[in-house]
């Protein structure tokens, strides 16, 4: 088994509940992971200043998929204010690694950095 | 200080002239003609073309471990690792010698200053050129620029045309972006055919239109190791008044190169992928072109004659090398020629190629594996796997100790073309062997395997 590659991120990668598209979105953002040039878009529906839907989609690897699919899960319902909070931790914390090498943190974080983007485009 | 153990002549065959390109694969689609093959194959390389275990010795890196297991370095077009020979080097200079160069009337200073030019005139001698001719830079990347801003911005007008192929690293396309952003110059590309190879006939049409001013190109591409045909395309940009800037970064450390024989106008290269250390790079430049532009950085050293109202230049090759240099690095850039001459350019030569050759074999041996590029190639070889992003296949090759690229390679453009967001690049030289190559398809078989492709 790989130590980098665990269970919770496979699954996630394999078998994202978030993965796809929003029809009419509050929130839309994408942008690139400079290490690899990868693009990664995050839609959401906000209601009443809560994530109603969120969905995520582009090419990437298995980190930065996994990574996106775990965030979303965590903000979907959430009210903006707590979601605006989120930061490195929380993600690495979702992805139950405490520590990751800086070149994979970039794949880590970039869906983070698309769902602040998202939130600040509204 | 020589390795005491070169190549064996006996085993040495002439090298092959790197002419054209040979019969090719497509791009991208290897899609199942091979089936998953376990375990060494019958592929073996013909003859010991290096005592490569000998010279693995020399290299204290490769005695690591990485996550416990034995390093196998496949990132050698990237950077190469260091001799105990170039090591010693740099520390004999900064034990023994230092001091800056060329000022000084002490002892020391004709030292330093003797060591510096000593090693230029190594380099100088490795390449075919003269000591002139032969400018220090930081990094290839440098010395491109260096022809961008100071032959670039002299020559080069609105209207002009800079020619490149689609295979540049970025180092040979953004400066040169931003010369035709301030000139209002255009840039044109070499026609890519499917196999990753020149198509030469769009090269000529672009020079009939007679307002090309510049080819440059790469000798061999860092992603899909085509090795360009450099005597032919130099023959028709001179045939029309063009100049030719080659960008060598991965040919001078690997195959023997001659700048006179291949008439080329500039060549750029660096040292830290030849063995040397990091920090120095070079730039060759025709002298009858380098004494007419103008310098590229002012500083110390570049001047003849300074008053408060103006400057007068030195002559080649320090005229282009402003600043106090690294002048360590260059010392140690020339016990890496010393130790690559030991070796020998033609053997490197061809064990580069039969391994790179080999690695495309074992490759092209796994299922849903894709490489890229021709099948006359440099020791470099870039794909792809079927449900795996190439990250995930360099961190999994990571956890086996395998030291790979992942990613464009720094040529984005070139992956928008080949259809994919990234490749995995194996990229080889002098010291790995073929059970490296073993090592790299089990790896890649492990990696398939957790990610259940």
């Amino acid at each position: 088994m790989s130590s980098l590659y665990t269970e919770i991120i496979q699954d996630a990668y394999r078998r994202p509940a978030h993965r796809g598209t929003i029809d009419h979105p509050t929130h839309s953002h994408q942008d690139e992971n400079p290490l690899c040039g990868d693009m990664l878009r995050v839609q959401l529906r906000v209601e009443n200043e809560r994530v109603v839907e969120a969905k995520f989609d582009g090419a990437g690897c298995a980190i930065s998929q996994a990574a996106a699919e775990l965030l979303l899960e965590r903000i979907q319902d959430q009210p903006l204010s707590v979601i605006r909070r989120l930061d490195k931790d929380d993600v690495l914390e979702e992805l139950g690694m405490p520590t990751i090498s800086p070149a994979r943190l970039k794949c880590a974080l970039l869906s983070l950095g698309v769902l602040r983007g998202a939130l600040r485009e509204s | 200080m020589l390795p005491a153990h070169g190549a064996n002549a006996a085993h040495v065959t002439v090298l092959q002239q790197y002419s054209g390109l040979a019969a090719c694969m497509p791009i991208g689609d290897t899609r199942g003609k091979a089936t998953r093959k376990k375990g060494p194959m019958s592929i073996q390389l013909h003859s010991p073309l290096l005592d490569v275990g000998a010279l693995r010795r020399d290299f204290p890196i490769l005695q690591r471990t990485m996550q416990g297991k034995p390093l196998v370095y496949l990132d050698n077009a990237a950077t190469s690792q260091k001799p105990r020979a170039v090591l010693d080097a740099l520390d004999t200079y900064y034990s023994h010698s230092n001091a800056n160069v060329h000022r000084g009337v002490y002892e020391l200073a004709e030292e330093a200053t003797a060591a510096y030019e000593a090693a230029r005139a190594k380099v100088a001698a490795f390449i075919g050129a003269s000591t002139q001719e032969t400018i220090f830079t930081k990094n290839a990347s440098e010395a491109i620029n260096l022809v961008a801003y100071a032959w670039g911005r002299r020559n080069v007008r609105a209207g002009d045309v800079v020619v490149l192929t689609h295979l540049e690293h970025h180092s040979n396309l953004v400066p040169w972006q931003i010369l035709a952003a301030e000139t209002g110059a255009e840039l044109a590309f070499i026609g890519l055919r499917p196999d990753g190879s020149l198509d030469l006939g769009t090269l000529d049409r672009q020079l009939e239109s007679g307002r090309v001013k510049l080819v440059a190109s790469t000798y061999i591409s860092n992603v899909l190791g085509t090795i360009t045909p450099v005597a032919e395309i130099v023959h028709r940009a001179h045939h029309h008044g063009a100049l030719v800037l080659i960008d060598a970064a991965q040919a001078v450390p690997h195959i023997p190169v001659d700048v006179r024989s291949l008439d080329m106008d500039f060549m750029a290269f660096t040292g830290h992928k030849m063995l040397g250390p990091m920090g120095v790079g070079v730039l060759y430049g025709r002298r009858s072109v380098l004494e007419e532009m103008p310098p590229f950085l002012g500083g110390g050293e570049m001047i003849r004659h300074v008053d408060y109202g103006g400057s007068t230049w030195n002559d080649l090759p320090w005229k282009f090398e402003a600043g106090t240099p690294s002048v360590g690095d260059v010392v140690g850039l020339g016990a890496a020629v010393d130790y690559l001459q030991a070796v020998g350019m033609d053997a490197i030569a061809e064990h580069d190629k039969a391994l790179g050759r080999y690695a495309v074999e074992r490759l092209q041996g796994i299922d849903g594996l894709h490489i890229f590029g021709p099948e006359e190639r440099g020791a470099v070889v870039a794909f792809a796997i079927d449900g795996m992003h190439s990250h995930d296949v360099a961190s999994l090759l990571d956890e086996s100790g395998i030291a790979v690229r992942a990613g464009h390679h720094c040529a984005q453009p070139l992956h928008e073309l080949l259809g994919v967001p990234a490749t995995t690049r194996a990229s080889f030289y002098l010291y790995n062997d073929e059970t490296e190559v073993d090592q790299l398809v089990e790896g890649l078989g492990t990696a398939m395997r957790i990610f259940g492709v």
